[in-house]
């Protein structure tokens, strides 16, 4: 293993996410601040409890989930695609590094950034509201899996976007509705049976319901589903990278 | 002397159909300075890729320090170090972390002192907290000179390295160069500039159409296919050559005083003597004798020309 080399890259990545350290984080915290404001005090305060739990509280496993999976993708897609845009990827793939220390590499550093960001999220929370975890390590590892795997999702868009709009075509129009219509900020249950059923078929439903298992011991599906679900993507996408080096997909001519 | 890069029968054909390499064969010795030399869409750079790994070879073997680069690329990569031809640098990163970069993606451990002296040979020390959108280009061509040393490659590309740079950095350049050869490092560049290769190059390589048409030591190939040009320069002007000069490859000027007798350099038996007694007994006086040797340039431009008919 070419250990000096993963550490280069993500060393490098990450130097990029503290060049912009005020955006990296201020953002988020900002974001989530309004989320809070909107949601949890003017939409909150009509509806007190679910499953016995306050709105407030509720709705910040979803918002983690979501940041978390919108950084991970755009912190990996771009990590990739930019050397792609400006020809620098010519040095990563002259390099005695393998397509598996290359991912590491990128995945591991984009992983790292939105897991940062995924934390500081939860700590903005604890201002706004009370929350206590029932299932910290489940909680820790549902994240880190969810970092992870949307990461790679990022480094394959990176690998296959041509351009700038196309590297923001599918977090925007897929990533995004999955993550609003995924139980972020309700349970399934509140919805009619058709969407209840329809609900079933979105991935991130699934990741969103095991990360609110993990705080407050309630889930739309059942965790084991849950985790099933986030261990087939993580193996989907991980064949998917293997694939595009195997065959030089977007990287080699 | 051992070859340190070897290539056999490559041939490269992209997905388009266009095949850049045509069944290319090379052996680069360790230690020496090759100039490949070949007109823009020739193939250098797809030849420098594929040893590199960052283009797939279509069919043929490729192999560095008896490396293979497709099954024993790790190794065969190590080696390597590589200036590509456009200035790719990442424009927000500091000078000092993208060398550091370059010397970990290679699986070195961190060696500051050495980077260090890299960045000093490379007149970018000063520099080395500045971030590479700042410099100038020939700074930053120095950069991506500094990123390739890094890792203290065996075997260096250098895809027209001087393309665009001044006379400054170019002097500086062909320096480091002599001083890595110096230090054992294998040399490989391409080049437009024809005067660099007959400067610096031991060994010169012309490719054509994905073709490799030779390569030949420098001083073999000049021997060879250059040419040589005596120029007599005549007390009293003529208007025709006398027929008893009529064997002898000459060109009478236009205001008749001069006489270019061409001839292949190198050969024992030149004809300049009897040539010259031919004049004498022509009773033609001479005021002046001038030589010409046709330069690297002269020869190339003839090798490309060549295969590229009317």
């Amino acid at each position: 293993m070419n250990w000096n080399g993963i550490v280069a890259i993500w060393r490098f990545e990450m130097a990029r996410f503290f060049r912009s350290i005020v955006q990296s984080i201020v953002s988020p915290v900002l974001s989530t601040s309004l989320y809070f404001v909107v949601f949890g005090a003017a939409i909150g305060s009509r509806i007190e409890e679910v499953e016995g739990v306050s709105y407030g509280a509720f709705i910040v496993p979803g918002l983690i989930m979501l940041t978390v999976l919108q950084q991970s993708i755009q912190n990996a897609g771009f990590g990739i695609y930019f050397p792609k845009f400006i020809g620098t990827i010519f040095e990563v793939l002259s390099a005695p590094l393998s397509a598996f220390e290359i991912v590491l590499g990128y995945v591991g550093a984009a992983a790292t950034k939105s897991l940062m960001i995924g934390c500081i999220i939860l700590g903005t929370s604890f201002f706004f509201v009370d929350i206590t975890i029932q299932h910290p390590v489940w909680m820790i590892g549902f994240l880190v899996l969810t970092a992870v795997s949307f990461a790679l999702l990022g480094f394959i868009l990176g690998i296959w976007a041509r351009s700038f709009e196309q590297l923001n075509l599918v977090p925007l129009l897929v990533v995004t509705p999955l993550v609003f219509l995924g139980g972020s900020f309700y349970s399934v249950t509140m919805l009619p049976p058709f969407w209840q059923t329809v609900s079933m078929f979105n991935p991130v439903l699934y990741l969103v319901s095991g990360f609110r298992w993990a705080f407050f011991g309630m889930a739309d599906v059942p965790i084991a589903a849950s985790l099933a679900a986030i261990v087939f993507f993580t193996g989907a996408c991980l064949a998917v990278v293997w694939w595009m080096f195997r065959t030089g997909y977007r990287l080699k001519s | 002397m051992a070859a340190i890069v070897q290539v056999e029968n490559l041939t490269k054909t992209y997905d388009g159909g266009f095949t850049a390499l045509k069944d290319v064969s090379l052996d680069i010795q360790e230690g020496e300075i090759l100039a490949l030399l070949g007109p823009n869409g020739a193939g250098k750079t797809t030849l420098i890729s594929t040893i590199c790994g960052i283009s797939n070879p279509t069919s043929g073997r490729v192999r560095v320090g008896g490396h293979d680069v497709i099954e024993d690329w790790r190794a065969a990569r190590s080696l390597i170090g590589l200036v590509p031809q456009e200035i790719r640098l990442e424009p927000f990163e500091i000078v000092g972390n993208t060398v550091r970069f370059s010397r970990g993606l290679f699986g070195k451990s961190a060696n500051p002192a050495f980077i260090d002296e890299v960045l000093h040979d490379l007149s970018l020390y000063d520099k080395r907290n500045a971030r590479t959108a700042e410099l100038s280009g020939g700074m930053r061509r120095r950069v991506l000179i500094a990123k390739a040393l890094a890792h203290e490659p065996r075997v260096l590309f250098l895809d027209e390295p001087t393309a665009g740079v001044d006379v400054e950095l170019r002097r500086d350049m062909w320096r480091l160069i002599e001083r890595l050869r110096g230090e054992g490092v294998t040399i490989i560049l391409t080049t437009h500039y024809i005067e660099e290769a007959e400067m610096i190059a031991d060994r010169i390589g012309v490719i054509r159409s994905g073709e490799l048409l030779l390569v030949e030591e420098k001083a073999d190939l000049m021997r060879r296919l250059g040419r040589k040009e005596l120029t007599v320069e005549l007390h009293h002007p003529v208007e025709t050559l006398p027929d008893r000069l009529a064997e002898y490859d000459l060109t009478l000027s236009g205001d008749g005083r001069r006489l270019v007798y061409g001839y292949k350099a190198g050969e024992e038996r030149t004809g300049i003597t009897r040539l010259l007694s031919a004049l004498q007994a022509e009773g033609m006086a001479l005021i002046d004798l001038q030589t010409r040797e046709s330069s690297l340039e002269d020869i190339f431009v003839d090798l490309v020309q060549e295969g590229e008919g009317p």
